[in-house]
């Protein structure tokens, strides 16, 4: 009887987080204008997507590559930025080392609306005209910890004398660098990538801030403006199943990695 | 002129404010197989450390066939390393660990193939090219890391406790391959250890540290037989450490018996250490014909011969080795002859300090302020304590002591302990005592009033 209402409790969770999703994953199989109408089984609100059929089509697809290229651009900056921070920390003694992870977690919890007017104010303040670069500089901005925070587990599982082993061996410090460090923190900056990839991805606030006025628009700034001029365009619902399936596929693939890791270290 | 291939001079090393080398001065023959042996925190992975130049010196000098090395980065050093936990690099399999080095100096792809082939060959792991590091056992890791270092065909091979992560059958395996390996390459080793046997096996030269001082530099032979003092005797192999004193050239007294032996020049009446190894007291079941007599309290079996405690009529206890057991309660004539006698001078007879008087009965020294019997003092003065061994009385708690340290180092005498204690202000002070201490044990440090002798210091000093 425990056990019996003890897998109840979890099949309620699952379904109250997963309702919303799966909604709209059944919605976007249908030609309905109405969120929630199911008027028979459809593949045309996909084809309109794809084919770029549809009101405001044009902006969305912009809104769409904006999205992937400022979440590739700040991924890949606050990836190499986030593993030489690492790296420093990592070199650090005793306090100054604890000082700056601390440092460095306190913009993780720090709520993303803060981060975002901070931004807006410095910007207005250094007198930045705000748009693209503002954007992908402040993505880079709330990224760069995460990928500190993947590399730094990382390096303390790195032999220090495999460093000394290449200089040993006849290396300079930068082919040491290149060749022997850099090689065993691929994983975890691998990691840092994906995961800086997402969040950019899914970034809001931060974006709505320094966007500027010149229009630009991600998918979620475009969404939240589309949902306000009244209800949503039905081609956003194809759109948020297929980044769904795409966020799972990432998680799996980090999850896949992290368990083969452990793996190995298991064992040894 | 000896040639040699690498001098130090000088060196001298510190981390943070704690001097971790002083002064070592060395010089190592092309062709020999130098061990640095030593406790842990004796500077010995420094001295590696600073010839392969992952370190800098705060002064002195490194010379590699004359020519100093202080500006040469460590990866323009002739020398190899192989490090105790191996480092190896885990994202290459057993051949480009090997080639990475030859692969840097842009050796051809041809003469590279032929060199890791032959170097795998001789380290006998010529199937395991493809293999991935990680995957291989301890051993083997250990043959790849010296594979990877010889076949850059270095000078000198620096061996980092390259065994102390194997277990001990692997470890005698390794031990005899690298003095093959030696003999065959003609390469000079230098290797770090802390284990005084794999030192002995090995070794042309064993230097033995001790708190980043040379000790001793001698053949094996030599710092086995002739310890030049009581670290050194305590540290290799087994002994019996004795107080005595040299009551004229070859006569030496200690257990209360006067004894022949070989050493001359200390003067006479002087107090020396003197070491007798288990082995080369004779043991006998009559009495008659012995120098001294005593009680055997306990013999254990240890394959080849027999260890036995035995203590002696005048209350000495002393470690003996024979190949015959005796029975425990029994009464055993002991002989030890002349040349088995080794007569150390004393490091100290007494702890000695530098002082301030406090008040007419205050007297400071040992960064503590001390009661002492009133003198010809006033406050202010510069003065030099002497406190005896004996007078130095330690405590359980720290607070019932006029200050207090750490057990730094236990010496068994044959009849009372000999303690070395680490106080708070960094410097030692020694202790003669009955009482049972262990190694790192937090004692209270007393001395009473009429034990501290003070003497003014003279005004050049």
């Amino acid at each position: 009887m425990k056990r019996f209402l003890a897998r109840i409790y979890v099949w309620v969770l699952l379904v109250l987080l997963y309702a919303p999703v799966v909604f709209i994953a059944v919605c976007s199989f249908t030609e309905s204008r109405v969120m929630g109408n199911w008027t028979g089984f459809s593949f045309k609100l996909y084809g309109n997507l794809f084919g770029g059929v549809m009101q405001g089509g044009s902006a969305l697809l912009s809104a769409i590559e904006n999205t992937l290229v400022i979440a590739l651009l700040a991924a890949l900056f606050s990836m190499l930025l986030g593993t030489l921070a690492a790296i420093g920390i990592h070199n650090l003694r005793g306090r100054k080392r604890n000082t700056m992870q601390l440092l460095n977690n306190i913009p993780i919890v720090n709520p993303d609306v803060i981060t975002g007017v901070s931004l807006f104010l410095l910007f207005v303040f250094l007198k930045v005209s705000q748009g693209y670069v503002t954007v992908v500089l402040a993505h880079i901005t709330f990224c760069t910890p995460f990928v500190v925070l993947n590399v730094m587990p990382r390096l303390t599982q790195i032999n220090p004398n495999t460093y000394e082993a290449a200089l040993d061996l006849g290396a300079t410090p930068a082919q040491a660098f290149a060749k022997v460090l850099v090689p065993q923190l691929v994983p975890g900056m691998v990691s840092g990538f994906i995961l800086a990839f997402t969040m950019s991805l899914d970034d809001f606030a931060v974006t709505f801030f320094t966007r500027g006025t010149i229009g630009l628009d991600t998918l979620s700034t475009y969404i939240y403006t589309d949902a306000r001029k009244g209800g949503l365009t039905p081609e956003l619902r194809p759109l948020m199943t297929l980044i769904f399936l795409l966020m799972l596929v990432l998680l799996v693939i980090v999850n896949v990695r992290a368990n083969r890791r452990n793996k190995i270290e298991v064992e040894k | 002129m000896d040639k040699f291939i690498i001098e130090l001079k000088h060196l001298s090393k510190s981390f943070d404010d704690k001097k971790v080398l002083e002064d070592i001065n060395l010089q190592i023959r092309q062709g020999e197989f130098v061990t640095l042996l030593g406790p842990s925190g004796c500077g010995k992975t420094t001295i590696l450390r600073l010839i392969a130049g992952f370190l800098k010196p705060d002064d002195g000098s490194i010379l590699l066939e004359g020519k100093d090395l202080s500006d040469v980065p460590p990866y323009k050093r002739p020398l190899n390393t192989v490090f105790q936990r191996y480092a190896l690099f885990p994202h290459l399999d057993v051949y480009d660990n090997i080639a990475f080095g030859l692969k840097l100096q842009k050796v051809p792809g041809e003469e590279i193939e032929k060199r890791v082939r032959k170097v795998l060959k001789l380290v006998s792991m010529s199937d395991y090219e493809e293999r991935d590091v990680e995957s291989l056992s301890g051993g083997q890791q250990q043959r790849v890391a010296i594979a990877r270092a010889l076949v850059n065909r270095p000078k000198v091979l620096l061996l980092d406790e390259p065994l102390a992560a194997l277990d001990l059958k692997m470890r005698k395996d390794m031990q005899i391959e690298l003095k093959e390996m030696h003999d065959k390459l003609g390469i000079t080793f230098i290797y770090v250890t802390h284990d005084q046997e794999e030192a002995l096996t090995l070794s042309d030269t064993v230097i033995v540290l001790k708190e980043g001082k040379i000790q001793q530099t001698g053949t094996p032979a030599d710092i086995y037989n002739e310890p030049v003092n009581s670290f050194v005797a305590d540290f290799i192999g087994d002994s019996n450490i004795l107080n005595g004193i040299m009551v004229r050239d070859r006569r030496v007294k200690f257990l209360y018996h006067e004894f022949d032996c070989v050493d001359e020049g200390f003067g006479e009446n002087v107090p020396v250490d003197v070491v007798v190894r288990p082995e080369d007291i004779y043991i006998m079941n009559r009495t008659e014909g012995s120098q001294f007599t005593g009680v055997v309290k306990s013999c254990t079996f240890k394959g080849v011969h027999y260890e036995m405690f035995v203590m002696t009529d005048e209350g000495y206890e002393l470690m003996v080795q024979d190949y015959n057991a005796f029975e425990i309660g029994s009464t055993v004539g002991l002989i030890i002859k002349p040349q088995d006698i080794q007569v150390m001078k004393k490091e100290r007879v007494c702890n000695s300090y530098r002082g301030v008087m406090k008040g007419a009965d205050r007297v400071e020294f040992l960064g503590a302020e001390f009661e002492c019997v009133p003198g010809d003092f006033k406050e202010g003065d510069p003065v030099e304590v002497e406190v005896d061994f004996r007078k130095v009385d330690l405590m359980d708690d720290k607070e019932d002591g006029c200050t207090y340290g750490t057990v730094a180092s236990i010496l068994y005498k044959g009849n009372h302990y000999f303690l070395r204690v680490k106080t708070e202000s960094g410097e030692d002070i020694y202790s003669h005592t009955q009482d049972v201490w262990d190694k790192y044990d937090t004692v209270g440090i007393k001395i009473l009033p009429q034990d501290i002798r003070i003497k003014k210091l003279t005004g050049d000093e």
